[in-house]
């Protein structure tokens, strides 16, 4: 049904490992708990069928094919065009259901995958794509031409957003090798991510010219204030992901562990400076609890950098509010 | 609903379409787990882990060597582990362009290809056993956000509606493309791109329009914006107890292959 081209993006069961599995889950149960608090706001009833319409849309869109060249064609994914169409927080859910039933029906990507599937294709391309959307069509002052050119920038990037999530997260499970892997997935979905890229901007010239009245216009996100409490939830749950991280593997990284065995490690250059040097925090003894307070104050310091550039973007919205 | 997206599901009253959807969809995630947990180089799991999935899909009414050919579908994803091949140190076994490749390269690389084409089989009895309608209502029972469940279920319903809509377009799109003999015909690879850019942008407007319709015909029957079931059938023990077999037979599989290992 779907070419090798789709799987190389959709990983099956048994690339991932148990704890990058949970963690993907994990992840995936915070953002998609966030997408349906938003979402419920903005639009109520109405929203679900015309979300599980569109789900379906999507799904049917990435059979439209065109033929490249011997015997070989390119399809949309589709990750892009929902968050410029949708907005990111619907885009989160309609492409949640397209990774959830592609898994769940058709063992198109794994169950235990399903979370950084989702992660990858979904929640990634969702802000990613919608991010570089606006951005350039701010940079180049909303013109119509803005709109297709932002379409192509934001469908190739996502694209590559979502090759180098893959790869990362093959590598932290020790399927494959980062410095082989993400090469090789980012150079190949540099080209595939042009066929998005067109395709993409295809559409959404399409949709400019039959019915300017559904591009979204640069609307205010003054929703972004919401979701205090799901912030909370998340970074409870990364609190507990970094308190089990010692738990959860004796070899966290994968191509640490092969570096070990090659005995290599010795040689691998140190970085010029570190704040928690290998996950450990200087002056504690304990392997597992500095490993956990390293954990602990990684995420502290992400959720802080994350609240403050929350904080930068709401500030640069407000006026228009 | 129509066939060809019940394609996976068959049809039937063995004793695993028969069984708790709810039991099926938790057994399920618990042997994809088990499987994913196997160590490496537990060899002897394997056949045992397979032997088990096999049980049940005779169970199922599928024959496992059926089951086991549809499970290689996410084999051209095993292109992402092979560079397993040749980073893994150990003994070299052969050398390929270069390149060398090591045994316990090709262990590791076996491992990931057995585990992900076990643990697809698994999934795919239960899409072979149960009804898609069955599947959502197990994942609303087993707590899964309710608008989530509609979405899917809208998404499930209409997915055979837009497929249908793609093959018109496609048609469409190969009725206009004439070309003659031993020439090239089409124009370029970014003017092709365009073109089927235009179609998703053409399918997606009709799928808004349709979405609107939907919509208008629910609320004409009373959608308030939840779907109304009838109430779930109360979990069986008897179900739980099938469902607790499978699950014990893994927990010991995984078990002996863990002190194999260990050992």
């Amino acid at each position: 049904m779907f070419g090798p081209v789709f799987l190389a993006m959709h990983i099956p069961d048994g690339f991932v490992n148990v704890p990058v599995g949970l963690v993907g889950w994990a992840l995936m149960i915070v953002f998609v708990g966030v997408a349906l608090r938003q979402t419920g706001r903005q639009l109520g009833e109405r929203q679900i069928p015309l979300m599980g319409v569109l789900a379906a849309f999507i799904f049917a869109a990435q059979m439209i094919n065109f033929p490249v060249a011997g015997g070989t064609s390119g399809h949309l994914l589709g990750g892009a065009l929902a968050a410029i169409l949708l907005g990111p927080w619907a885009a989160v859910l309609v492409m949640t259901s397209v990774i959830a039933v592609q898994g769940l029906l058709f063992q198109d990507g794994g169950l235990l995958a399903m979370g950084f599937n989702t992660i990858n294709m979904g929640i990634l391309t969702a802000f990613v794509g919608y991010a570089v959307y606006s951005a350039v069509r701010k940079a180049l002052n909303g013109t119509p031409m803005a709109a297709v050119i932002g379409a192509a920038a934001a469908a190739w990037v996502t694209v590559e957003a979502a090759a180098a999530a893959t790869a990362l997260e093959l590598a932290i499970s020790g399927t494959s090798a980062l410095d082989v892997a993400l090469p090789a997935m980012v150079g190949v979905h540099a080209v595939i991510g042009l066929g998005e890229a067109l395709i993409t901007a295809g559409a959404i010239a399409f949709v400019q010219q039959t019915r300017p009245d559904l591009m979204p216009q640069a609307q205010a996100s003054a929703s972004s204030t919401r979701g205090t409490g799901w912030i909370a939830a998340g970074l409870v749950i990364a609190l507990a992901v970094a308190f089990a991280s010692p738990l959860a593997s004796s070899h966290p990284d994968g191509l640490e562990r092969v570096a070990e065995d090659k005995a290599f490690i010795d040689e691998a250059e140190d970085a010029p400076y570190s704040l928690l040097p290998d996950y450990t925090v200087p002056g504690i003894d304990n392997e597992t609890v500095t490993t956990i307070a390293a954990g602990v104050i990684g995420v502290l310091i992400v959720a802080a950098v994350g609240y403050g550039a929350a904080r930068v973007s709401q500030r640069e919205h407000s006026p228009q509010a | 609903m129509s066939d060809s997206l019940s394609q996976r599901y068959q049809p039937g009253s063995s004793p695993l379409h028969r069984l708790d959807p709810r039991v099926k969809l938790v057994v399920t995630l618990i042997l994809v787990l088990g499987i994913t947990l196997t160590p490496a180089q537990a060899w002897p799991a394997y056949p045992l882990l397979w032997a088990l999935v096999a049980s049940l899909a005779a169970l199922g009414g599928t024959g496992a060597g059926r089951l086991a050919r549809m499970g290689s579908v996410a084999l051209p994803f095993a292109l992402a582990a092979a560079t397993l091949l040749f980073t893994t140190p150990g003994d070299p076994a052969a050398h390929v362009l270069g390149l060398t490749i090591t045994h316990e390269g090709i262990a590791r690389f076996a491992a990931v290809v057995l585990k992900s084409w076990l643990a697809v089989q698994a999934a795919l009895l239960l899409s072979l056993t149960t009804h898609p309608t069955d599947l959502l209502w197990a994942l609303s029972s087993l707590r899964v956000p309710g608008v989530l469940v509609q979405i899917l279920s809208f998404m499930i319903r209409y997915l055979d509606t837009l497929q249908d809509e793609v093959q018109r377009l496609n048609r469409a799109r190969a009725a206009r493309s004439a070309s003659a003999p031993g020439q090239r015909a089409g124009g370029n690879v970014v003017w092709r791109a365009t073109i089927a850019g235009h179609m998703a942008g053409s399918l997606f407007l009709r799928s808004l329009e349709r979405s609107e319709r939907v919509y208008a015909a629910m609320q004409a029957r009373g959608y308030r914006g939840e779907m109304r079931v009838l109430a779930a059938p109360p979990l069986t023990r008897r179900a739980v107890l099938w469902g607790a077999i499978p699950v014990i037979a893994l927990g010991l599989i995984e078990a002996l292959a863990m002190v194999w290992w260990r050992a």
